[in-house]
């Protein structure tokens, strides 16, 4: 019932890269949420629509407004990664040439996912794909604008 | 207050796109070629100051809420960037100058208001 949203990607489409975040964006904007939540939100969407577009072949990205915290899933069949310590260091990137000449692949996509999270989870199987969950808590004063509604 | 248009006036830019937006205030700036460092490490109102040039600035610039992108040395944006900027709403300004002359120009217009 918390479901806001489930996004389609599909791979090397970098044409429309953002959009996704834009729309979970402003959906989260519409409903009140908290600025700073927004901003780190915007930052772990981007970031995870640009590694689905980057590496995957599709994905989905879904997001979610608990009344505790905004959710980003994604699950994407890919390429998955082979070693998530290594991916999650700051620097290490597998992106080629087409990836970097954009201003991608600079190895800060994971980090920034994680260190923008209050909860970060990832798994990963190689040659079949990578499912992601981040979570980042909403401050103790916000109650969602569908609560609200549900009470009056 | 500082807006984009005292910046494009002071230093001799040149607006391709969205000069209805100029009036925007401008708060700080951010530089750099790496989307991942400005969608991490910038801010609001920021002018975001690049080399990159293909349309994936504008969808930072506005997930961001940047005050707009000027582009340096010469580089020209892609025309699906402008055609991108025009829809979001993001002033894209150009110059032949360089990256260090112009952060370095608006960091002092900025500070000087001080």
């Amino acid at each position: 019932m918390y479901l806001e949203g489930v996004f389609q990607l599909r791979g090397r489409d970098f044409v429309d890269a953002g959009l996704v975040s834009s729309r979970i964006k402003n959906s989260l904007k519409n409903k009140g949420v908290p600025e700073d939540t927004i901003r780190k939100i915007a930052v772990i969407a981007f970031e995870t629509e640009i590694n689905i577009i980057s590496y995957a072949k599709e994905g989905t990205i879904s997001f979610y407004l608990l009344p505790d915290r905004v959710v980003i899933e994604a699950e994407d069949s890919g390429e998955g990664i082979e070693n998530i310590e290594m991916a999650l260091q700051e620097g290490f990137s597998t992106a080629d040439d087409s990836i970097r000449e954009m201003g991608f692949g600079a190895g800060m996509g994971l980090p920034n996912i994680r260190k923008f999270s209050d909860d970060f989870e990832i798994v990963s199987e190689p040659g079949r794909g990578t499912y992601l969950k981040s979570s980042v808590m909403l401050n103790g004063n916000y109650r969602a604008k569908d609560d609200q509604d549900d009470n009056a | 207050m500082t807006t984009l248009e005292t910046i494009v006036e002071t230093l001799g830019l040149k607006c391709k796109c969205c000069w209805e937006k100029l009036k925007t205030e401008v708060k700080g700036g951010y530089a750099g070629d790496l989307l991942s460092d400005v969608m991490a490490n910038s801010k609001e109102h920021d002018v975001w100051v690049t080399r990159q040039v293909h349309q994936n600035i504008v969808a930072v610039a506005s997930l961001k809420e940047h005050a707009g992108i000027i582009i340096v040395q010469g580089a020209q944006p892609d025309s699906d960037t402008l055609a991108k900027a025009q829809k979001e709403g993001i002033p894209v300004i150009v110059t032949e100058l360089s990256e260090f002359e112009v952060v370095g120009r608006i960091y002092k217009l900025l500070h000087e208001q001080d």
